[in-house]
């Protein structure tokens, strides 16, 4: 377990799984993007789980780090899933008209889990 | 008929910290005032967007957080006012997707979105007032 900053970052196997449990200020959230960036290029990490269920209030500002997040580490070669996202949360983003395009997204830490292996695999066996 | 005042308490945005206060601030009155976790949600990302604008845009402002009835409805009023460069395109950033600083540009046109009532008063070189009204939901 790794601690950069307020935002812990599990290991699991070859995936990290980074809970956001605190609200996200804009340079706490700006700071995560880089701590979780650097840290797949260290650990070469070829999973990214993102878990935004302490999330209580997702704002364009924190929403738009969240998928550029997804979108740079996915560039990089890891597969992202961000998950967790609760209700008032996905139905305030979409009626402000926000589009989390790029970024797969799954109910909870299990699936999103699952995702990642199914797509890890699927990497491997040269499928599509 | 103007809705009343029944409780006002003010804002000062100056820096980040400020954005993130605000948007408690009106997340504690929604739920003290019993709005559903939906219309909660609405308000307070709609302040979270409104202050950060203020913090970006003009540095500083002032606001308002109010309980507000007209008679037979209770709501939130939260007004932003600063001091710092206007809006010069206003139709196209209410449209949305329109953006100067970080961010979507979606914090004024996503604010007007999530909010009940919304309005905005700007002078270019003078400043911006914007005022939201969420509503409680009749439960």
């Amino acid at each position: 377990m790794s601690a950069h900053g307020p935002i812990p970052v599990l290991r699991i196997g070859s995936t990290l799984l980074a809970s956001i449990q605190v609200e996200l200020r804009d340079t706490i959230a700006d700071a995560f993007q880089e701590d979780i960036l650097k840290m797949i290029a260290k650990t070469g990490a070829t999973g990214l789980v993102i878990d935004i269920t302490g999330l209580e209030v997702v704002d364009s500002y924190v929403a738009r780090v969240l998928g550029d997040t997804g979108r740079m580490a996915t560039l990089m070669g890891t597969e992202t899933v961000v998950v967790g996202m609760r209700p008032v949360v996905a139905a305030t983003l979409v009626r402000m008209g926000f589009r989390m395009e790029g970024v797969l997204t799954a109910l909870n830490v299990e699936d999103g889990l699952a995702l990642v292996s199914d797509l890890l695999v699927r990497r491997h066996s040269g499928g599509h | 008929m103007a809705p009343c005042v029944l409780s006002s308490e003010k804002l000062v945005i100056a820096c980040e910290d400020d954005v993130v206060i605000a948007r408690r601030k009106v997340r504690l009155l929604a739920e003290t005032l019993g709005f559903d976790p939906f219309t909660t949600a609405a308000i307070t990302t709609a302040t979270s967007e409104l202050c950060r604008n203020t913090w970006i845009h003009a540095e500083k402002g002032t606001g308002l957080v109010e309980q507000i009835s007209d008679g037979g409805r209770i709501g939130i009023r939260v007004e932003l006012r600063d001091d710092g460069p206007g809006i010069a395109d206003l139709d196209r950033v209410l449209a949305g997707g329109y953006s100067t600083a970080k961010s979507l540009g979606l914090g004024v046109s996503g604010s007007r979105r999530l909010t009940d009532e919304f309005r905005v008063d700007t002078v270019v070189g003078r400043g911006t007032v914007i005022t939201v009204v969420k509503w409680k939901r009749p439960t």
